[in-house]
């Protein structure tokens, strides 16, 4: 052994030495940065445009920074612009998204995550059949349902507010929710569902004191599904709201789209920024979580 | 207790802490256990011991009523419990992979099960001493499970069982995640717990000496029926079939396919005189059997003088494992296996002379495979 440490070792030692221009990472950076400009340049443009005036718009240099940086888009978008007869900008869409969302997430989580506990620990005699109904409500296009529930929520007095479209979105929430859910329970060690049954915990402690606790990666998940969801969501505001219920994005179209007069660039890429940032900022603040819960709830299944 | 006479303290004494009656299990057309019988005594540590997947687990689930049975009743302290939750049949059960709640502290883990049970609080304080002082878990209970080693979790898990103050302990593998040193601790601590307890235990292993070194009965689990029920002893020197026989015991029996004839058993060219072997059936027929001779059995030096069947053989391989050495080597055409001292010096090739008693071997039917 002592006669090792007094000859000095010959050949390849120690870590692999490697280049940093190898053909492997010129391809590999090359692809990331393309796809990171491809992603980021539009949103640089909106956000410079946003901080620009009229005049300098027309001056056709949709790349340059603003050489007078203003903040009259983001106001009038905000509170003034028009969308029809009332000048109210986004303001009122906002609220009402507002308004729509919370209880809306709130009501299909809560829902879809008894559902999938149940499905996962609590088998009941057609827990397959009515699962495999559930997943099959996911790919079910919703055009084909628009018409139909026009009527089943006038006939339930709901057509046109808000109340009515928190119905929906927690209706279809409910497919991938329940899978997601599910799956998640599934992972968990059955085991521990068992100790607790020993330790005399019922389907509602079981579930608040054990399940709910070591979840929280998949709720998070699934709170970013359906904030995203329906915050984004357009067709559906559209059709089962009144005017004066519209969501946020609904009102973005009708800014953006109302044809009286220039085109106000400036005013509907601020407020366009303003519709988005609600979705953008939950990712930031989950970004991690997120991750997590979704390789937690895809392992098994 | 003191105050009942005599007579009847004996039979509440001799009662069965837990009857299986008649229980059949299917899950769909798959018969997971068939028409099983089982009576475990006030106190007795019964283990349930076979390979993987011959319904052991699913019948510790089906007594703690984890498994909703398809026939037949289960009694635990004289009550049907059959139909009864979990909880409401007196029984603590520690699993495999511990299964604590991971978000509680240590503390949290073992008033649980008290908490729903809606105990009163300096009630659940004291059990919680009680138990923790018996595991020696004390300084643990402000902690959470993650920062516990395996040991602890285990002996956590064995906790929650105590503070249930229940009659019956039910064990499923819970030793199977240990290291090996691990296991080998933990096994003595838990019949320690069943010394100071003296508990009905039930425990569910695949491990033959955790069988062995625990059981004060084991029963032999295979196809969802129970091949063989006795104390470890029996099990192990009388096995009642060959099933029985090659599972228990490592390294495993030697087998040798030949047939009784006249009070011998004729295998190849060699004759093994039968004299003091005792049949099963004394009427016994000839007829073609397997013989069972387990490798610590055989005799080897100075002591093959004094055997009543001596055979030469030449060594084959050679398995050293410190305290024995395990010789392979062939009788009668068929592989045989010896176990000699560690300090003993052989080496392939050498010529060995064994000798055995056909007492203390098993003789099966071939067919039926039964014992003989």
């Amino acid at each position: 052994m002592t006669d090792t440490s007094l000859t000095p070792l010959t050949g390849p030692q120690g870590p692999k030495p490697r280049k940093s221009f190898s053909r492997r990472n010129i391809f590999l950076y090359g692809t990331l940065i393309t796809i990171t400009l491809f992603y980021a340049l539009p949103l640089y443009v909106m956000f410079v445009t946003s901080l620009k005036g009229m005049p300098e718009i027309r001056l056709g240099n949709i790349f340059s920074p603003p050489l007078e940086v203003t903040f009259q888009p983001w106001v009038k978008a905000w509170s003034q612009a028009c969308t029809g007869l009332t000048c109210n900008g986004l303001s009122t869409g906002f609220w009402n998204s507002v308004q729509i969302t919370i209880p809306s997430v709130i009501l299909s989580i809560i829902i879809a995550s008894v559902n999938g506990y149940a499905l996962s620990n609590w088998k009941f005699k057609g827990a397959d059949a009515f699962f495999t109904i559930l997943i099959f409500g996911a790919f079910i296009p919703y055009q084909v349902m628009l018409y139909p529930i026009v009527i089943m929520l006038r006939e339930i007095g709901l057509y046109g507010s808000l109340g009515g479209l928190v119905l929906v979105h927690t209706v279809f929430g409910m497919p991938i929710l329940t899978l997601l859910f599910r799956n998640y329970f599934t992972s968990l060690p059955e085991e521990l569902f068992k100790a607790a049954r020993v330790d005399g915990a019922g389907f509602w402690a079981i579930y608040t004191k054990i399940m709910v606790p070591m979840s929280l990666p998949i709720f998070t998940v699934a709170v970013i599904l359906q904030v995203t969801g329906i915050w984004n969501d357009f067709l559906f505001g559209v059709v089962y709201t009144s005017p004066d219920n519209y969501p946020m994005t609904v009102s973005l179209n009708n800014i953006v789209n109302s044809t009286q007069g220039v085109k106000e660039y400036n005013v509907n890429m601020a407020a366009t920024i303003l519709t988005g940032l609600v979705p953008l900022s939950i990712y930031f603040v989950s970004g991690r979580l997120f991750v997590r819960g979704i390789a937690a709830g895809a392992v098994k299944g | 207790m003191a105050l009942l006479p005599a007579r009847l303290r004996v039979e509440k004494i001799m009662k069965n802490s837990v009857e299986i009656k008649n229980l059949d299990l299917q899950f769909g057309s798959v018969k997971v256990l068939q028409d099983l019988n089982l009576d475990i005594g006030k106190g007795e540590f019964l283990v349930l011991l076979g390979s993987s997947g011959c319904g052991k687990s699913t019948l510790l689930n089906c007594i703690a009523g984890l498994l909703d049975v398809s026939g037949g009743q289960i009694h635990i302290n004289d009550r049907n419990v059959t139909w009864a939750e979990p909880s409401d049949r007196g029984i603590g059960m520690v699993f495999q992979s511990y299964a604590l709640y991971p978000q509680m502290t240590v503390e949290g883990n073992l008033s649980f099960g008290l908490k729903n049970a809606k105990l009163p609080k300096p009630e659940i304080a004291k059990r919680i001493k009680q138990a923790s002082e018996v595991l020696q878990i004390e300084p643990l209970l402000k902690r959470k499970p993650a920062a516990l080693s395996g040991g602890q979790r285990q002996r956590v898990a064995i906790g929650r069982a105590l503070v249930r103050d229940v009659d019956v302990f039910l064990f499923d593998e819970p030793l199977s995640n240990l290291d090996a040193k691990l296991r080998a601790d933990l096994r003595v601590e838990i019949k320690r717990l069943h010394h100071k307890l003296q508990n009905t235990m039930i425990y569910v292993t695949h491990d033959q000496i955790e069988a062995m070194t625990l059981a004060d009965r084991i029963a032999i689990m295979r196809g969802g029926q129970i091949m063989q029920l006795g104390s470890p002893a029996e099990i192990y020197g009388r096995p009642i079939n060959k099933y029985v026989a090659d599972f228990i015991g490592s390294p495993s029996m030697n087998f040798l396919d030949g047939h009784v004839e006249n009070g011998t058993f004729e295998v190849g060219d060699l004759s093994i005189p039968l004299d003091g072997y005792e049949f099963v059936d004394a009427s016994a027929t000839d007829g073609p059997a397997t013989m069972g001779i387990r490798p610590e059995h055989v005799v080897t030096g100075e002591l093959v003088e004094s055997a009543p069947f001596q055979v030469n053989v030449e060594v084959n391989l050679i398995e050293p494992t410190g305290s024995d050495t395990l010789v392979d080597c062939e009788v009668a055409g068929h592989h045989f296996r010896v176990r000699m001292d560690g300090q003993s010096r052989v080496s392939v090739g050498e010529k060995l002379r064994l000798g055995f008693a056909p007492t203390r071997a098993s003789l099966f039917d071939a067919n039926t495979e039964l014992r003989l």
